[in-house]
């Protein structure tokens, strides 16, 4: 049984200028211990995607459709049942972990706070418990640390507290939101191993939602491409790398600069990412897509199933994609 | 390389700043923070130099020094033969007609009330008075069509346009005085992947056309890879490493540049999950006490006891240049 089933998400915004879909009819499923990875550029829809999740969306946003976690709905749940599941089973790590916590608190009543009121401990357990996390993530002198306030740590150290904090209630589900975008490389590296070490450890399922392909290489089992609020294509990590079969994912991979190889000039996809508020008629990307034909611009390609449970959004055949590459 | 013409030479830039402790007296003395403390390079003709490093380590401070944007506390800044930090204020502002910078928030460093025709033609105003309408509007328009931007959009306001085009009304507004050099902090960073290729594509096209030389501060190593020539590693204020792009790339000297370069991930399952990253346990370092000797001693997997007395010295040639004491450039 799946962990987390996601049907046919969609998120809608009210705004002045019309409704926004921000996410339209996203699937995909976990299982215990996995790793999903959501990639996409600003305004795909993958963070609203984690936010409709865990009941964070702004107020006028509609969510519809239904997320299944543990056989139970948790879409449009009260807050009240929210609050039940979300540290517990599910808790959720922030892109900015500077703004994430509350600066007029110590970080060790913040943490105790989350023990207090989901477990009901005593504040020497709870105090016991938040030390042995703070060291789980490996932050020094952790006993020290509790006393401190967050202007005290660095950005990396925060971002550990922000894990430390959000495995407390030992989540069945991690959901990451560009966790490392915000730090540096060295730093993204030790919060990597982290993470690593957590899904060795833990058993933590986690969805990791970045725009860094080599984030997505170096942890995800899947991986769930979104462009404009839509899939464009999901399937396991070394397909979607090594065949890629949707010609924005194939633009992506390339587009990228990479350490380990040489070349002059970088392939580009050419345009700018859509507005989401005048989508052209039929397959959202076909404004920048060097595959573009007729079809692409009358009607929207439907999600299908190929190859070993991998699908694709695309009306080009994925053979021809196939043979391309190999010539 | 020295068969081209030496555009600009720094030599030991220091830049300083005097800082209140929050939990001094009111008559204790200030403290020093050392942002750049004492870096130099050479900048040819045409080439660019990377500036890679990550936050805190003085780049972008070391890159408005140069510009004079803030002021150098100690060393020289020789522009075709010209110490710019000695020049008065009138006569450096002369010298921004050669020097133009393009910031990191593409939004952030346009005006917002301001038509995009008014902020690419507001340099030529500036410097070129006597200049005609007429005269400004086609200069602005040939440079729009030059950095991928349609003439019609002229007057359109900043917030009509996306961040990559936003990036490229201020390559426009810096390319209209026909630099010499131009100084790129983090023009990237903002941008998504697919945007990002497109600006860094645009640079090097228009650096082959127009023979500019350009200074590119970013902290992803993969895109100053890309784009540089020569490529600068600082950390904590100090230049850690310098030299060619193949120097640095393929053979990496510093424990510091090694580091790095371990932690970028590689955008490929298999390579990405079978490498080694060499993780730097513990943080950057306050720059206000920064430690004795060798600034990167405190992180360093092969510091020993004299990395503590002596500060390394940058040794080696032009084209491979490194910073300490364990391992000499060859």
């Amino acid at each position: 049984m799946s962990l987390l089933v996601v049907n046919d998400l969609r998120v809608e915004f009210k705004t002045p200028e019309g409704n926004v879909v921000a996410v339209n009819d996203l699937n995909f499923s976990l299982d215990a211990a996995e790793t999903l990875g959501i990639v996409g550029e600003s305004g795909s829809g993958k963070s609203q995607t984690a936010f409709a999740l865990m009941g964070l969306l702004a107020k006028n946003g509609i969510i519809t459709g239904s997320a299944k976690f543990e056989d139970k709905e948790i879409l449009n749940l009260p807050v009240k049942e929210l609050n039940r599941i979300r540290a517990e089973k599910i808790s959720m790590i922030f892109q900015d972990p500077m703004t994430s916590l509350n600066p007029y608190m110590k970080v060790g009543t913040q943490l105790m706070e989350v023990l207090l009121l989901h477990k009901g401990m005593s504040k020497a357990d709870a105090y016991a418990a938040s030390v042995r996390m703070l060291d789980a993530v490996k932050i020094p002198e952790a006993r020290k640390r509790m006393d401190m306030y967050p202007h005290e740590f660095s950005g990396g150290m925060r971002q550990r507290v922000m894990i430390a904090m959000a495995l407390l209630c030992n989540p069945k589900l991690l959901i990451a939101d560009e966790p490392t975008t915000a730090l540096d490389v060295t730093v993204q590296a030790q919060i990597m191993t982290l993470l690593n070490e957590l899904k060795r450890d833990f058993n933590t399922a986690i969805i990791m939602i970045t725009h860094d392909l080599g984030v997505i290489a170096g942890l995800c089992d899947k991986v769930l491409v979104m462009y404009a609020g839509r899939t464009m294509e999901y399937g396991k990590v070394n397909d979607i790398f090594y065949r890629p079969s949707h010609p924005y994912t194939e633009g992506l991979l390339k587009a990228i600069p990479r350490l380990d190889t040489e070349g002059e000039v970088l392939a580009t996809i050419p345009g700018n990412p859509p507005n989401l508020l005048r989508l052209p008629k039929g397959c959202p990307f076909q404004e920048r897509c060097h595959r573009v034909s007729d079809i692409c611009r009358t009607t929207a390609p439907e999600l299908t199933g190929f190859h070993d449970g991998r699908l694709r959004a695309c009306h080009w055949d994925w053979e021809e994609i196939e043979q391309g590459r190999e010539a | 390389m020295s068969d081209k013409k030496l555009l600009l030479e720094v030599d030991a830039l220091k830049v300083h700043f005097k800082i209140k402790s929050d939990k001094s007296w009111p008559w204790s003395p200030a403290l020093n923070l050392k942002a750049v403390d004492g870096v130099s390079i050479k900048l040819y003709e045409g080439e660019t130099l990377g500036v890679v490093g990550e936050s805190g380590c003085g780049k972008s401070t070391f890159a408005r020094a140069i510009i004079g944007l803030v002021p150098a506390t100690d060393g020289t800044v020789v522009w075709l033969g010209q110490d710019l930090t000695k020049l008065p204020a009138r006569e450096l502002r002369e010298k921004r007609k050669e020097i133009q910078m393009i910031f990191q928030d593409p939004l952030a460093s346009l005006n917002p009330r301001m038509t995009i025709g008014d902020i690419i033609a507001e340099p030529l105003q500036t410097f070129y008075p006597e200049l005609g309408k007429v005269e400004v509007m086609d200069r602005v328009k040939a440079i729009m069509m030059k950095v991928g931007l349609l003439p019609n959009l002229i007057n359109r306001y900043p917030h009509e346009f996306s961040g990559g085009q936003c990036q490229r009304i201020g390559i426009a507004r810096a390319l209209i005085l026909e630099p010499k050099m131009i100084i790129c902090d983090e023009p990237v960073s903002a941008l998504d992947v697919s945007i990002q290729a497109q600006v860094v594509n645009l640079l090097k096209e228009l650096q082959t056309e127009m023979g500019l030389s350009l200074v590119f501060i970013a902290h992803d190593l993969s895109v100053v890879k890309h784009i540089s020539d020569r490529v600068l590693v600082m950390y904590l204020g100090n230049a850690v490493e310098l030299g060619t792009r193949k120097a640095i790339y393929s053979n990496p000297l510093h424990p510091y540049t090694k580091a790095l370069m371990s932690a970028v991930p590689i955008p490929d399952p298999e390579l990405e999950r079978s490498k080694t990253i060499q993780i730097l346990e513990g943080d950057l370092p306050s720059p206000i006490n920064p430690p004795s000797g060798c600034v990167f001693r405190t992180r360093c997997p092969i510091a020993g006891p004299e990395c503590a007395k002596t500060r390394p010295g940058i040794t080696g040639n032009d084209d491979h240049a490194v910073s300490c004491l364990k391992v000499a450039a060859v």
